[in-house]
């Protein structure tokens, strides 16, 4: 299975094919990182467009509907026609809008939800720079979401996107407490917030000492406190259909809804790539090469996510911010210290 | 390398700051001060210290910067108005600041400062985790209760009376 | 030419020269407190930068800075928590017209 993984045909093609051509002085490295940030990019958007359609299919099959069937095998193209529709609208900016806002808040949602790729090992050797503060990049980087929706939200000059802003911005930071509280347990576990060796330090008993068996407490408070993070539904009151009409993201059309929608599905990845490398082993595992088990973990993931979805009912706002801090917060503080006292106490026996 | 990428943050840094204190739309001024914050991260970065970096982006960006859109949003009315956001001081006061920061210019140059030969190590987070711990336990926990503090003292401070 | 200490003390000194600026002559009070943020962090880079490059003792520069990124948090909460209350109050958060020290 050595044949399958990928790190060495990367390796291959830079020593053979791009060294001889750009050198490996610093001009070399810059083409090299360019050439590894655009194929991130490509792979994170088809990824991207994979799960729209996933999406629209699970949710078709809870709802007994079969969804998109007519393009392509079972639809799967459906995402490319709905594309290639997006990209041809009109470009409608509300008059009186805050122009610049308005223009930059996709743009900055977007680029920031591919950022968060440079630390995330895809397999074995498969990943773009390992940060010693990977982890905590992640959570850091991921806050520019909430800024990009604030934008959005006061750009628009609407009151729902304003409220849809406001509300996703309390949400977000009210969340973002209990899910790096409950990462924080591992990172004690590892004693490194790299996650390449948060990856390697789950790498025991043939690929399966998965820090999942032995906090799972964390693990359940992170895939609550994510799912509020991606604004999914139960918590999806950021952009509440029946409410808020769509939230922030109400006066875009065209390309610019597109870019958020498309950051709505890369975040969904994100958040379960970053569950399956810091709980779930990452991608250690027997027999399949690495990156394969890599995917399996974190499309699980994103099931689990889209069966959230289409299964469970909104809450109310003031439900939500009591769950995160009256509930979450607490609950990730006895994770932490059971961390602790397993560290100290049973790991000894 | 290093001497570019110094001299295209610290462009930035000045150019959002000033813009931070002169524009006119008190929404963009937050987003300047963001971008401002972002690019000391990243001078960060440059003097080897990622941690605090991921620190300034993670509490600067978000909390602070984004606690002040709140705070804007529930005083200003809705987007795209220009108010005066300036007071009748603005010569005296950019006098004032200019003859102050050419005077820490001066000093700084003036002032000869004992080079250190240590190499800071790349793992520094490890390092600063360690210290937190053991030297600077005691301001550690004082930070922690001053927090705590400042948490409680703002909700009771913004609380609506009577509910 | 190699970037020392020199020159990241001198950025941080405009920098907070700007911000000095912008709290003599800003009436908003938040843009107030957004100055307040540019000469906190101009106090960080100075440490940051006196830590790297003038530091003998490892790394009590950056812990310095932390502190500061902590109180500052903490200022910026108090801060706008009072300056929500003023515009409860006045409805206005113009610094020039909050004169009375008792209402």
């Amino acid at each position: 299975m050595e044949i399958l993984e990928l790190a060495w045909i990367f390796e291959w093609l830079n020593e053979n094919l791009l060294v001889p051509i750009v050198g490996d002085g610093e001009f070399g490295i810059l083409v090299r990182n360019l050439i590894l940030a655009c194929s991130v990019f490509g792979l994170l958007s088809l990824i991207a467009l994979c799960l729209v359609w996933w999406e629209r299919k699970v949710s078709a099959h809870i709802q007994q509907r079969f969804g998109p069937m007519m393009t392509g095998w079972h639809g799967i193209l459906q995402t490319v026609a709905d594309a290639v529709k997006l990209i041809q609208k009109e470009d409608i900016v509300p008059a009186l809008a805050d122009r610049k806002v308005f223009f930059w808040a996709p743009v900055i949602c977007f680029v920031c939800a591919f950022a968060a790729y440079i630390v995330i090992p895809f397999g074995d050797g498969l990943i773009v720079s390992d940060l010693n503060v990977g982890i905590l990049y992640i959570i850091a980087i991921t806050t520019f979401t909430i800024i990009s929706l604030m934008m959005a939200g006061w750009g628009s000059n609407n009151k729902y996107a304003l409220l849809g802003g406001m509300r996703s911005a309390a949400q977000a930071v009210s969340y973002e407490v209990p899910m790096a509280l409950s990462i924080l347990g591992v990172v004690m576990v590892t004693g490194s917030m790299s996650m390449q060796e948060i990856v390697k330090a789950q790498s025991a008993w043939y690929g399966f000492h998965w820090n999942i068996f032995f906090q799972p407490l964390g693990f359940v408070i992170y895939v609550i406190a994510a799912t509020a993070e991606a604004n999914r539904t139960p918590f999806d009151l950021p952009e509440a259909e029946q409410e808020l009409v769509a939230g922030f993201n109400i006066e875009y059309s065209g390309m610019k809804f597109a870019m958020f929608f498309l950051a709505e599905f890369v975040n969904m990845f994100t958040v379960s790539a970053i569950a399956t490398t810091v709980f779930l082993g990452g991608w250690n595992g027997p027999w399949l090469p690495s990156w394969f088990w890599f995917l399996i973990k974190t499309l699980g993931m994103v099931f689990l996510f889209m069966v959230f979805r289409w299964t469970y009912p909104r809450l109310r706002v003031d439900q939500l911010m009591e769950f995160a801090w009256k509930v979450l917060l607490p609950l990730a503080f006895l994770n932490i210290l059971w961390v602790g006292l397993y560290e100290e106490v049973f790991s000894k026996w | 390398m290093e001497a570019y990428v110094f001299y295209l943050f610290a462009f930035i840094i000045i150019a959002s700051g000033i813009a931070v204190v002169t524009m006119r739309n008190i929404f963009h001024c937050a987003l300047m001060l963001i971008f401002c914050l972002f690019t000391v991260a990243g001078l960060y970065v440059l003097l080897s210290a990622e941690f605090l970096a991921v620190v300034q982006v993670l509490l600067y960006v978000g909390a602070v910067a984004i606690l002040m859109i709140f705070a804007i949003m529930l005083t200003s009315r809705l987007a795209g108005r220009e108010v005066q956001l300036s007071n009748e001081q603005t010569f005296v006061g950019g006098f004032l600041a200019l003859v102050f920061a050419l005077g820490i210019f001066y000093a700084v140059n003036a002032t000869y400062f004992v080079p250190s030969d240590a190499v800071l190590g790349r793992e520094n987070s490890l390092a600063i985790g360690k210290l937190l711990m053991t030297e600077f336990v005691l301001p550690f926990e004082v930070i922690s209760v001053l927090l705590l503090a400042a948490l409680i003292g703002a909700i009771i401070i913004a609380r609506r009376e009577g509910n | 030419m190699d970037i020392g200490l020199y020159h990241y003390l001198s950025l941080a000194a405009f920098l907070f020269a700007i911000g000095l600026y912008g709290i003599l002559t800003r009436r908003n009070a938040i843009a107030i407190l957004m100055s307040l943020e540019l000469m906190f962090n101009a106090v960080n880079i100075n440490l940051v930068a006196f830590n790297r490059f003038s530091g003998s003792d490892g790394l009590s520069g950056q812990i310095f800075a932390l502190f500061v990124i902590a109180i500052a948090a903490a200022e910026a909460t108090v801060g706008l928590a009072i300056v929500i209350l003023i515009y409860r109050n006045w409805r206005s958060i113009d610094a020039d017209r909050v004169n009375l020290l008792k209402w």
